[in-house]
């Protein structure tokens, strides 16, 4: 059976296409004003990766926060759901999944088979997402790499207590003002980020294994402040953002 | 939407409710006209106490009157638009604000320029009551105000001996606060130079004690699969006990309304014909966006009630083995009421049991009895909302999230406000309720 993935997510599109259970073709694009057309154009990256056409899929699933934009999809499921059951197939064991989104972070237990059991999503601030690294690391004029690399090298915890994202980046100018190191100011933004997820993800209870994915998961500065923050060892897959796409297409079969 | 299971129909006594409701926002209008007085306070402020002044003395409760302005979201918009070009915070109650902004643009959420009380009578038992009706005296050019203090302390113990919740009063409470009734009714009697029946106050006690224990009897027969209310409906229902739970038509109505749900039981006749889940919710919900619980019905799952719904305006009995059923009245114990002083003492002490009124002192409380109605009212799962709206019923919604969580109950949480739409995000709470829904096999 051939399977198609689609996770409409709110900063990139991931596609992901199974053939037998093995990953066969993939892409990641920009998610633009029109989604309809940014899923199609993902769609046909990731075919064209796998040397396919639309009509060798035996079925799509569309899942993300754009999910039923997605007019060509068999079925459409939360995001939830997808990272579940993405992460049980790659890790059987992992009982917590923490994932990091561009507008949005959640937190899910599941059972064994990959079954929802809890979860809890981030409230309406901004402050506990991927977006808001990117944000900072615009005001701090660094690449997201760089942005990593910086708060690696920092050994002092400065506080940044403002709950919003707004007033957070207005904490973190007054910083840049006062000669602050770099390096710290890096840290203290992925420490702040940091403390909002492990709030989110105590709503559940956490208990390990603990797997993190969605884009941020990528971000060393950030997993090492996280770490720190909850006290456990992380399980980051290889494509942390496209564990969405793949539990997708895994619902398919 | 999935397949429909049990037969269902209409409420006959809707129509009636929609006719109390509007006749009740139009006497308050038009009392002058009849000769009458107007009084504007809280829900929660023994409008049995005034009833003393006479059959033409009409009330305005704030937080159901502030939910009616929430509902038309474009009147409410310019309501918090208005309050806040006046220099108030944005954060503050949004029924307040709601009622404020009527106040400053002088628009009645039923039509006409805002009726002017002709005193305030209010009863200070969450952190913005009490300052409410102060700032609405103010914005009105200065009115009669009084205010009596209703946080003597918590009502309830923790029964170790048999593992519930019990009543606990404390005589010294019950005489602050009957302390103070007596000499509010001085002061009603001095700003409206109106003589005091003692007899009219003693039959709205009575009426008081019928109403909120018979919205806790309508309640329990949610408990029945399936529901024979839906929660969405059964908010156009308890709002008579906010509105004016001393009026002898809205006992009436109740009583009506019992006989007709008892009947939709015993014939299965289903709130929700395709009824194969029910979860229960918290507290206030987004009134601009009841369109949620519709949504939740298209799933096939039905919100039989909240511990809002159920305790904001029912009383409650916690019998020995944790079964929750309506408050028995002083008049079904065979009290006979013969004096003020005993009015007083009654009423004191049955609106301090309120279980909701626990919120202020502790989030156990409302754990141990959403975690009750879950289990009684047989709920698959809990909507909890972080209500941006209100501070005091919002405290503890963390921990009630754990509490449930721990005894087994699916639960998830949105982000809203009761009063101002401008703070709840129609579309992720959809998303949320779709995750929930999924996780729940209702997908």
């Amino acid at each position: 059976m051939i399977s198609c993935g689609i996770d409409m997510g709110g900063g990139s599109i991931k596609v992901l296409i199974l053939n037998d259970g093995k990953v066969v073709g993939k892409s990641m694009v920009e998610t633009e004003l029109d989604r309809l057309a940014s899923g199609k154009k993902a769609l046909d990256i990731a075919l064209q990766n796998a040397n396919m056409n639309k009509s060798d899929l035996d079925y799509i699933v569309a899942t993300g926060a754009g999910r039923k934009i997605i007019d060509f999809a068999d079925k459409e499921s939360t995001t939830v759901a997808c990272d579940a059951r993405g992460i049980i197939s790659l890790y059987p064991d992992v009982k917590t999944v923490i994932d990091i989104g561009a507008d949005e972070a959640r937190s899910i237990k599941c059972d064994d088979s990959g079954k929802v059991v809890d979860f809890a999503l981030n409230e309406k601030c901004a402050a506990g997402s991927g977006a808001f690294v990117e944000a900072m690391a615009r005001a701090m004029q660094l690449s997201l790499d760089e942005f990593a690399s910086f708060s690696l090298q920092s050994t002092k915890s400065i506080p940044i207590n403002a709950q919003c994202a707004i007033f957070a980046e207005s904490e973190v100018v007054s910083l840049v003002h006062e000669e602050t190191d770099r390096a710290d100011i890096c840290k203290a933004v992925h420490d702040a980020i940091a403390a909002r997820i492990a709030s989110m993800a105590r709503r559940i209870r956490i208990e390990e294994k603990v797997a993190l994915i969605g884009g941020v998961a990528k971000n060393k500065g950030f997993l090492d402040s996280l770490k720190r923050e909850l006290k456990v060892e992380f399980i980051v897959p290889a494509d942390p953002d496209f564990i969405g796409a793949l539990g997708a297409a895994l619902l398919a079969g | 939407m999935s397949k429909n299971i049990y037969p269902t129909e209409k409420l006959k006594c809707w129509d009636k409710a929609k006719e109390l409701r509007e006749k009740y926002y139009r006497d308050y209008a038009t009392a002058h006209e009849k000769g009458g007085l107007r009084w504007a306070g809280g829900a929660t402020a023994s409008d049995a106490i005034p009833a003393g002044l006479g059959d033409d003395v009409y009330p305005l409760t704030g937080e159901p009157y502030g939910a009616s302005v929430a509902v038309d979201q474009k009147f409410a918009t310019r309501c918090h638009e208005a309050v806040e070009e006046k220099g108030y915070a944005r954060d503050l109650c949004s029924y307040m604000r709601n009622y404020w902004g009527s106040i400053l643009l002088n628009e009645y959420a039923f039509g006409g320029p805002f009726p002017k009380p002709d005193f305030l009578w209010q009863t200070h038992i969450c952190c913005s009551h009490g300052k409410w009706y102060q700032e609405a005296a103010r914005l009105e050019g200065g009115m009669p105000y009084y205010c009596i203090d209703w946080s003597p302390g918590f009502y309830y113990k923790w029964d170790d001996t048999i593992g519930q919740y019990q009543p606990a009063p404390q005589g010294h409470r019950i005489q602050y606060l009957v302390d103070q009734m007596q000499e509010g009714i001085t002061w009603l009697q001095k700003a409206t130079g109106r003589p005091y029946d003692d007899e009219k106050l003693i039959q709205a006690a009575y009426n008081t004690f019928e109403t909120t224990s018979l919205w806790a009897q309508i309640c329990t027969l949610n408990k029945a699969v399936p529901a024979p209310l839906d929660e969405k409906s059964m908010y156009s229902l308890y709002v008579f006990a906010a509105l004016q739970k001393s009026k002898k038509e809205f006992v009436e109505f109740y009583r009506e309304l019992k006989d007709e749900v008892e009947d939709r039981v015993k014939r299965g006749i289903a709130a929700l014909p395709n009824e194969k889940a029910r979860i229960m919710t918290d507290i206030q919900p987004p009134w601009g966006f009841l369109s949620i619980f519709r949504y939740l019905e298209t799933f096939g799952c039905v919100s039989i009630g909240s511990f809002y719904s159920f305790t904001l305006m029912g009383l409650w009995q916690i019998e020995k083995d944790g079964t929750l059923n309506g408050k028995e009245t002083p008049q079904s114990k065979g009290i006979e009421i013969v004096d003020r002083e005993q009015a007083l003492r009654l009423l004191a002490d049955w609106l301090l049991s309120s279980l909701m009124a626990t919120l202020f002192y502790t989030h156990q409380v409302k754990s141990d009895m959403m975690i009750k109605i879950a289990k009684q009212w047989r709920c698959d799962g809990a909507i909890l909302h972080y209500n941006r709206g209100c501070e005091g019923l919002t405290l503890g919604v963390a921990e009630n999230r754990m509490a449930l969580a721990d005894a087994g109950i699916p639960v998830t949480s949105y982000e809203g406000n009761m009063g101002d739409e401008r703070e709840f995000d129609l579309a992720n709470t959809k998303d949320r309720i779709d995750s929930f829904m999924e996780s729940m096999g209702l997908k």
